[in-house]
C-alpha cells in the first residue's frame, strides 16, 4: 500500500490514503465542507461552487469535492474569503427559485435552507422576474418542481448510476435547464423514489409524502421492510404514533445504506387498508363474525386441547414475514404443546438443500457486504434488480467502484447484462449444464460469491456446489428467496420435523383435524383436501385463506411489532413498533395468549420478544449474536453450523413467486401505491 | 428507423471513439443534415442506435443551439446576440431583419425559405455584428448589406 498522505486542514494534521477527496478528508475530522452535488459513492460533478475552500499556494479558492489530497497541503475551509464566495454562490442559485419554503415538503430539512441560514445570503440583487416553471407530475410516486432545482444533478446520477434505470436526464440549457423524465412528459421506472430522497430541495418530491406533514412534526421509528428477503432497514416517519407518513433511509443506518426500493419506501400502506382485520372473528351460522378476544381465544384453545386429548392431527403453517421470535415460538408451540411435526411454509428458495450441501464449510454464506466487496460475483435464474433490488444495487455500486466482474446465467435478458464479463442464456432447468462454459473465466477469479434463485433446488444444489469447489477458488452462496424473513422461517424451524407433512402435503391430506395459519395465504387458489377441519388463521387482512376460517385472529403488521429477522444474506436485525393498529395483536403475543388459556404457558416460557430471542441465542445453532449490536440498529450474520439441516424436500415444490417491484405476493395487493403504479402503466400511456 | 446511410455515416464516426455515447453530437448532426431536424421520434431512433436513453440524448440536443428540435426553414439565420455584437449594434440588424422576413426569432417565413434565430457569440467579435447562415458567417453587417446576404439562399 503506497505511503499515506499528510495534511492539515483547519489547523488539524490528519493522515489519508493517496487520492481521498479533501471533501472526505475534512469529514474524518470532524468538519463538513458544504456541498449540494457531491455524493459519496456517485460519480463527481462538480456543479454546485458550495464546497469551495482555501488551499495554501493555490491562486484560487478550489473545489474540495474533486480534490485529491496532497503531500502538505495546507486547507482552510471556512475563511472570510470562502464564506463570501458560498454567499455569492447562493446569490445566484437564489435568482429564480422561489422561496416558498412555507409550503415546500423540504423545508426544515432543505439543504439550501440550511446553507442561507448559515450564510446568511439574505439579499439578492437581482431585481429581475424570475424564471418560473409550473409543477409536474411524472408517476405516481414522483412530482417535480423546476423552481426549486439547484441542478446539482444527484437524482440524475443515482438513477443511473445507483439503480442503473437512467430515467432522468437534463434539457435545455442556463436558466431553462430542467430534469426530464424518460418517457417526455412522465416516468417509467423503478418508481423507487431514490431521486427524491437525494434532491437537497424540494424540487422532486413524492405523491405520498407531500403536503402531509412538516418534517418537524414526526417520530422516527426504525424498522426492516417487510417486503422482499433483502432487508433493508426502513425509517418511518410517524404521526401520534397511529399515522405512518413516510420511509425512508436518510442516516444510511442498515446493511441497505441509503438504498431503498418502492417496496420500502412506500409500500408500507397496506397497515391502514380499509378492509384490514381489527377484531377476531368467528364463523357462526356459516358467516365470519365479530366477537371478542376471550370469546375467540377461549373457542381455539378449547379446539386445540381437545384435538390433542384425543389424538387428533394438526397441520402448522407458518409465515415468510413474521418474526423469528414468532417462527421459534410457533414451531416451539407445534412440537411442546400440540406435540406435531406438520409444520411447514411456503418456501421460495432451496435454502435448506444448501445449508444441507455446504456441511463443514462454514463461513461460505455471503454477506451483503461481500456482495460489495468481492471481486467476482455469479448470478443464476434471477432479474435481480426486479427481484433483489438491494442485492442488484450492491452489486452495481461493487462493479462501479471495484470494477467486480460479474456472470450472468438468466432466461431472458437481465438489467444486469450491462454490468456484465459475460451473460449466458439458458433455458430454466438447464442452468448447471449452461455453467459450464464459464468454468473456465471463473477458475481465473481469485474469489466468488454466487447466488442462485429456485432456479437450482434439490439435488442441483449440491451439484451447484460441487462445481463451486471444483473452481479452486474461495466461493460463497446465497440462496435467493422471496420474502422478508423467509431464511428466518428456515433457521427458526418452520420446516417439517421427521415423518411430519410438507405443505403441500398438508393442503392435499384429508385427515387433517385443525389447520393453524400464522400470517399466510396457503389456500390463496382452493380450500384444502381436509375439508371439514377446523382453520385458524391469524392475519391482517382478508385473504382468501382467512375468508374460509372458522376463526380468525387480527394480527399486528411488521411495522406494529418489535422482533428480529433474518435477511436472505443471513444478516439478523432488530425493529422496533412504529405504530399501533386498534384491535390488532402481534402474533408472539397471540400465541402465548392461546397457550395461557390452554394452561400451558408456564411450560412455553414469556412470550416477549427479548425473552424469546435470549432462547435462540442459546438454542439455534448460529444465532448466538451479540444482542448489543442488535438492540442498536446492527446487523450480525447468522452462520450455519454443522449440524442436521433438517426440513429437506420430499416434494420439490420449493417455488419462487417472482414479484418484481410492483408486487409482494398477498400482502402487495394492499398496497395503494404498487397499484396506482401498475394501473399508470397500464393506462396506455407508455 | 435510421436510414442505410445514416447508419453508414454514424458508424464511421463511431470508429473514432471508445465508448458509443462519445458520438452523440455527430450522430445528431448526421441525422439533422438528412432531415432537416431532430423528431421526438428521430431522437429515440438515435438514441436507440447508440445506446443511450432518450432523456440523456435529448439533454444533448436541446443543448447545443445548432441541432434543431423543431423544423426549420431551408436556411437558418443566426443572429449574434452576445456582448460585442451587441455594442456595435445588433439590434438593429434584428429589427432590419424582422421587417424584412417578417418572423421574430424562432420563426420561419411563410414560403418556408428562412429561419431566424439567436446565438450566442460566433467568436468573430472583431468583425461584429455577425451572423451565420448555415455554415457561412458574416461580419461587419449593415442593414444595406443584407440585402445581397440574403439574396444568396434561396
Ligand atoms: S424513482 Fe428511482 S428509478 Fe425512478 S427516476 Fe427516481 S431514481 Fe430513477
Ligand atoms: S431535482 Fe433535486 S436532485 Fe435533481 S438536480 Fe434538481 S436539485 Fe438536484
Ligand atoms: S429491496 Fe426488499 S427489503 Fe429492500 S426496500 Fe425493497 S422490498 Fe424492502
Ligand atoms: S460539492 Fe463541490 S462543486 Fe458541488
Ligand atoms: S459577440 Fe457576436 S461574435 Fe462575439
Amino acid at each position: 500500500m503506497a505511503d499515506l498522505v499528510k495534511l492539515t486542514i483547519d489547523g488539524k494534521a490528519l493522515e489519508v490514503e493517496p487520492g481521498t477527496l479533501v471533501i472526505d478528508a475534512a469529514k474524518r475530522v470532524g468538519i463538513e465542507v458544504p456541498a449540494f452535488c457531491y455524493w459519496e459513492g456517485l460519480s463527481l460533478q462538480a456543479a454546485c461552487r458550495m464546497c469551495l475552500v482555501e488551499v495554501e499556494k493555490a491562486p484560487k479558492l478550489m473545489t474540495a469535492c474533486t480534490l485529491p489530497a496532497a503531500e502538505g497541503m495546507v486547507v482552510r475551509t471556512e475563511t472570510p474569503q470562502v464564506a463570501q464566495a458560498r454567499k455569492s454562490t447562493l446569490e445566484f442559485l437564489l435568482t429564480n427559485h422561489p422561496l416558498d419554503c412555507p409550503v415546500c415538503d423540504a423545508g426544515g430539512e432543505c439543504e439550501l435552507q440550511d446553507m442561507v441560514f448559515r450564510y446568511g445570503a439574505g439579499e439578492s440583487r437581482f431585481q429581475e422576474t424570475k424564471y418560473h416553471v409550473e409543477e409536474k407530475q411524472w408517476s405516481p410516486v414522483v412530482f417535480f418542481d423546476r423552481p426549486r432545482c439547484i441542478l446539482c444533478f444527484r437524482c440524475v446520477r443515482i438513477c443511473d448510476e445507483g439503480l442503473g434505470v437512467r430515467a432522468l436526464g437534463i434539457v435545455n440549457r442556463g436558466v431553462t435547464s430542467e430534469i426530464a423524465p424518460n418517457r417526455g412528459d412522465h416516468l417509467e421506472c423503478d418508481e423507487c423514489g431514490a431521486c427524491i430522497d437525494i434532491c437537497p430541495v424540494g424540487a422532486l418530491n413524492s405523491g405520498i409524502y407531500r403536503y402531509r406533514t412538516r418534517p418537524w412534526e414526526m417520530d422516527h421509528a426504525g424498522t426492516i421492510c417487510t417486503h422482499c428477503s433483502n432487508g433493508c432497514k426502513t425509517t418511518l416517519g410517524v404521526r401520534g404514533g397511529t399515522r405512518i407518513i413516510r420511509g425512508n433511509n436518510r442516516d444510511r443506518s442498515g446493511i441497505n445504506g441509503e438504498f431503498l426500493c418502492i417496496k420500502g419506501r412506500y409500500a408500507y400502506d397496506f397497515y391502514n387498508h380499509p378492509e384490514r382485520l381489527q377484531s377476531p372473528l368467528m364463523r357462526r351460522n356459516g358467516k365470519l363474525e365479530p366477537v371478542s378476544w376471550a370469546d375467540a381465544l377461549s373457542a381455539v384453545a378449547r379446539r386445540f386441547s381437545e384435538t390433542k386429548e384425543r389424538g387428533g392431527k394438526f397441520a402448522v403453517i407458518g409465515s415468510n414475514h413474521t418474526t423469528n421470535e414468532e417462527n421459534y415460538y410457533l414451531q416451539k408451540f407445534a412440537r411442546q404443546v400440540l406435540g406435531t411435526g406438520n409444520i411447514d411454509h411456503h418456501r421460495t428458495g432451496d435454502a435448506a438443500a444448501l445449508r444441507e450441501a455446504l456441511q463443514g464449510a462454514p463461513g461460505s454464506l455471503a454477506t451483503v457486504s461481500d456482495l460489495y466487496g468481492r471481486k467476482a460475483v455469479l448470478v443464476i435464474g434471477a432479474h435481480l434488480a426486479l427481484e433483489q433490488p438491494l442485492l442488484a444495487f450492491t452489486l452495481r455500486a461493487n462493479y462501479r467502484h471495484h470494477q467486480a466482474r460479474v456472470y450472468v446465467v438468466t432466461e431472458g435478458p437481465v438489467r444486469e447484462d450491462k454490468i456484465a464479463a459475460v451473460s449466458v442464456r439458458a433455458e430454466r432447468g438447464r442452468e448447471l449444464e449452461a455453467l459450464e462454459s464459464l468454468r473456465e473465466p471463473l477458475r481465473g477469479e481469485p474469489e466468488l460469491v454466487i447466488l442462485f434463485s429456485d432456479a437450482i433446488q434439490g439435488e442441483a444444489v449440491g451439484k451447484l456446489v460441487s462445481f463451486g469447489r471444483s473452481l479452486g477458488i474461495p466461493v460463497q452462496y446465497v440462496c435467493l428467496l422471496d420474502y422478508s424473513n423467509s431464511r428466518g422461517a428456515v433457521d427458526m424451524g418452520l420446516v417439517p420435523g421427521a415423518g411430519g407433512l410438507e405443505l403441500d402435503e398438508m393442503k392435499a391430506a384429508q385427515d387433517i383435524d385443525v389447520f393453524w395459519v400464522v400470517g399466510a395465504n396457503p389456500f390463496e387458489s382452493g380450500r384444502p383436501a381436509a375439508k371439514d377441519a377446523f382453520l385458524v388463521v391469524q392475519d391482517l387482512l382478508p385473504t382468501e385463506t382467512v375468508q374460509l376460517a372458522d376463526v380468525v385472529l387480527p394480527a399486528a403488521s411488521r411495522y406494529e411489532k418489535a422482533g428480529t429477522v433474518t435477511s436472505v444474506t443471513g444478516e439478523v436485525q432488530g425493529f422496533r413498533a412504529a405504530v399501533q393498529v386498534m384491535g390488532a395483536k402481534p402474533d408472539l403475543e397471540i400465541i402465548g395468549l392461546i397457550g395461557k388459556q390452554m394452561g400451558v404457558a408456564a411450560g412455553m416460557g414469556p412470550w416477549s420478544p427479548e425473552a424469546v430471542f435470549e432462547e435462540i441465542r442459546k438454542t439455534v445453532p448460529g444465532y448466538d449474536l451479540p444482542p448489543a449490536v442488535i438492540a442498536a440498529g446492527g446487523a450480525a450474520q447468522a452462520v450455519w453450523s454443522d449440524g442436521a439441516a433438517g426440513g429437506r424436500r420430499r416434494t420439490g415444490t420449493v417455488r419462487s413467486d417472482r414479484n418484481g417491484l410492483f408486487a409482494s405476493g398477498t400482502l402487495g395487493r394492499y398496497s395503494k401505491i404498487l397499484h396506482s403504479v401498475l394501473e399508470s402503466r397500464l393506462d396506455g400511456r407508455s | 428507423m435510421l436510414s442505410a446511410a445514416e447508419r453508414e455515416e454514424i458508424e464511421q464516426v463511431l470508429k473514432h471513439y471508445p465508448v458509443r455515447d462519445s458520438v452523440a453530437i455527430d450522430a445528431l448532426k448526421i441525422v439533422q443534415r438528412h432531415r432537416g431536424w431532430i423528431s421526438d421520434e428521430t431522437l429515440k431512433e438515435v438514441a436507440d442506435f447508440i445506446g443511450m436513453t432518450p432523456a440523456d440524448l435529448d439533454g444533448v440536443a436541446t443543448f447545443y443551439n445548432l441541432l434543431f428540435r423543431k423544423p426549420v426553414g431551408r436556411h437558418v439565420i443566426a443572429l449574434c446576440d452576445s456582448v460585442s455584437c451587441w455594442i456595435m449594434g445588433y439590434e438593429g440588424i434584428r429589427e432590419y431583419l424582422s421587417s424584412k422576413l417578417g418572423v421574430g426569432y424562432g420563426q420561419t417565413t411563410a414560403d418556408g425559405r428562412f429561419t431566424l434565430l439567436p446565438i450566442v457569440c460566433l467568436g468573430a467579435c472583431d468583425r461584429a455584428p455577425v451572423l451565420m447562415v448555415d455554415g457561412d458567417t458574416y461580419g461587419g453587417l449593415t442593414p444595406a448589406g443584407l440585402d445581397g446576404i440574403l439574396e444568396r439562399y434561396r
